[in-house]
């Protein structure tokens, strides 16, 4: 019987055979942490009084960037302080969101990844094992260099058909969630397949895995191939690109096949991930703020559907469009393409790279009874600062398309256009 | 940690968020872990932020503490003085920082309890009793790592008091 990617990872970095269901104790490569979550983390390690970091280490200011209130301003000088000393890398706000700094410079196939943030798994679209603990894991880690791990289960992902025209990875993502349930994934592995996978740019397996946790799962993940061969060259780092694929033979917990041909967009409604909808029955519902951005959907290839439907359109005057570029690198490449002129145009704001407005920290907060429609990855009661406000969940283009509109709509709408 | 623990029970539903045992909008407060339970779980029941005392266990439905890796979710809940949380699943990342902090999540069927229902829970054994209702339940233990780990009080206690991670049988 083979392994899984999950199984094969792990077992290629501890040196031995693993199974689903084994307890081991395994190194990690990378780890990372930021504003809300390194303060705890480096409480942990100055507890264990080490004199040096067990691994790499990478503190991101993203969370409030640039800082809204002077509390936060001291924890992002006292992760800076400490990078400089200890010889962490330090990224300092503006320089974007930690999960796309991680894909674009630092992960790589076959790492183990643990970072303090939920959406870690993000960077298992590049074949890393990359996982969200708390910050006292992180903090052990690094401080040891070492986490424990279960192994988990697979839930293989077959994904098969061709996406139509302005139904993207998010769509997929938000499908599959409603179809698992927000708990139908606990402790597994999803791992992505088959032939719309194969096909599909590293930005979108990116946004599939970075879901993965939001149908409860320890992590997301895609084989590494040619896309990601090329995705590591264009980044720059041809040198850590290293093939990585499941067994044909191995041993899934269970395999859910998806054709993706007749696929509508999906909205997740109101105040649950897995509460998804596709776009028909949900169209015509008012929506005050539309937010395009974050680690889930704030890559160039969104912004690019994005611009190309609110192109010659202005923002609905019922409705705000925060749009916010997921680095700098991105906000950069958006800038050069004529994208973030035409989100002016259109009458948007252009948020800084930084995860503020999703997690309600500052930058979009919702005014009572106001309805937001985000690409973000979870729209949980009080999530963007206002437990008055609602949040519904969909792609970069159903987002500009509702931008445009006023109300929930149907991005196929402007394909004529 | 204590073998048995008594307290009076809040209950919850399903899918309880780490937005909602602690709001982003508090972000500010983390380092003022006082300030910040203060307002643990006010989204989800005002009574619990303003009246929750020393002593008292949470009990849930489905997916407890799912979201976001924040693990003040688990330390507001400790410093409140919350000893156990009974839940029918937890969230991964949450379960992991409960028993990092030294705070019981204790999985079993909770159909049946109410709030203010007196509960007795025997970690040893693995039972949960629910005084009120006459009710007993089976509870599912942990794995032996995590068990090691909560019985030492917590993750770094743990790593102080054996220098690495140690449990039964440790490959």
């Amino acid at each position: 019987m083979g392994y899984t990617l999950a199984e094969k990872i792990i077992a290629q970095r501890i040196g031995r055979e693993v199974r689903a269901g084994d307890f081991v104790v395994a190194p990690v490569d990378l780890l990372l942490a930021h504003e809300g979550t390194g303060p705890l983390a480096l409480d942990q390690f100055e507890a264990l009084g080490r004199d040096g970091l067990g691994t790499t280490t990478l503190f991101f200011c993203d969370h409030a960037a640039p800082s809204p209130r002077k509390e936060l301003s001291n924890v992002q000088k006292r992760l800076r302080t400490f990078a400089l000393e200890m010889g962490a890398h330090f990224h300092p706000p503006g320089a974007g969101i930690c999960h796309q700094i991680v894909a674009e410079q630092w992960a790589k196939p076959g790492q183990i990844v643990i970072g303090a943030d939920s959406h870690t798994c993000t960077a298992g679209a590049l074949a890393a094992f990359a996982t969200g603990m708390g910050s006292t894991d992180v903090g052990v880690a690094m401080t040891l260099g070492q986490t424990w791990l279960k192994i988990p289960e697979t839930c293989r992902i077959e994904v098969q058909g061709q996406l139509p025209p302005l139904v993207e990875a998010k769509d997929i993502i938000l499908y599959l969630i409603g179809l698992l349930g927000a708990d139908g994934g606990i402790y597994k592995a999803l791992e992505f397949g088959g032939p719309v996978i194969e096909e599909m740019s590293m930005e979108g397996r990116l946004t599939l895995c970075n879901m993965a946790v939001e149908a409860g799962a320890k992590t997301g993940l895609c084989a590494a191939d040619e896309v990601t061969r090329r995705f590591l060259e264009e980044q720059g780092r041809g040198e850590d690109y290293m093939p990585l694929a499941p067994d044909p033979d191995a041993s899934y917990e269970r395999v859910v096949e998806l054709d993706v041909s007749q696929l509508s967009p999906q909205v997740a409604l109101p105040h649950l991930v897995d509460n998804v909808q596709p776009i028909e029955e949900v169209a015509g519902t008012s929506i005050s703020q539309v937010f395009i951005g974050t680690c889930t959907n704030g890559r160039l290839s969104d912004l690019r559907v994005a611009a190309s439907i609110l192109r010659g359109h202005r923002v609905h005057p019922d409705l705000r469009l925060l749009v916010g570029p997921a680095s700098r690198q991105t906000y950069l490449a958006a800038l050069r393409e004529g994208l973030l002129e035409v989100f002016v145009e259109a009458g948007a704001v252009i948020l800084p790279p930084g995860c503020g407005a999703c997690v309600g920290v500052h930058q979009g907060v919702l005014a009572d009874g106001e309805r937001c429609l985000s690409t973000q990855n979870r729209n949980f009661h009080g999530r963007m600062g206002n437990p008055q406000g609602e949040i519904f969940l969909a792609s970069p283009a159903t987002a500009a398309a509702t931008a445009v509109k006023g109300q929930l709509a149907d991005p196929r709408e402007f394909l004529e256009a | 940690m204590e073998k048995i623990l008594r307290g009076k029970a809040w209950r919850f539903g399903d899918g309880i968020s780490t937005d909602h045992i602690t709001p982003g909008r508090y972000y500010h407060l983390r380092g003022n872990l006082q300030a910040l339970a203060e307002h643990t779980l006010e989204d989800a029941d005002p009574d619990f932020a303003r009246h929750a005392q020393p002593g008292d266990i949470v009990v849930a439905g489905k997916n407890f503490g799912q979201g976001s890796s924040r693990e003040h979710a688990a330390l507001v809940l400790k410093e409140r003085g919350i000893r156990a949380i009974l839940a029918k699943s937890f969230a991964r990342i949450f379960f992991r920082n409960a028993v990092n902090v030294g705070l019981a999540p204790v999985l079993c069927d909770t159909d049946g309890f109410e709030k203010g229902d007196e509960l007795e829970v025997d970690l040893e054994k693995g039972v949960v009793r629910n005084l009120t209702k006459g009710l007993e339940r089976s509870c599912d233990p942990l794995p032996p790592l995590m068990g090691a780990i909560l019985a030492d009080g917590g993750l770094t206690a743990h790593i102080m008091k054996h220098g690495g991670f140690k449990w039964e049988n440790t490959p």
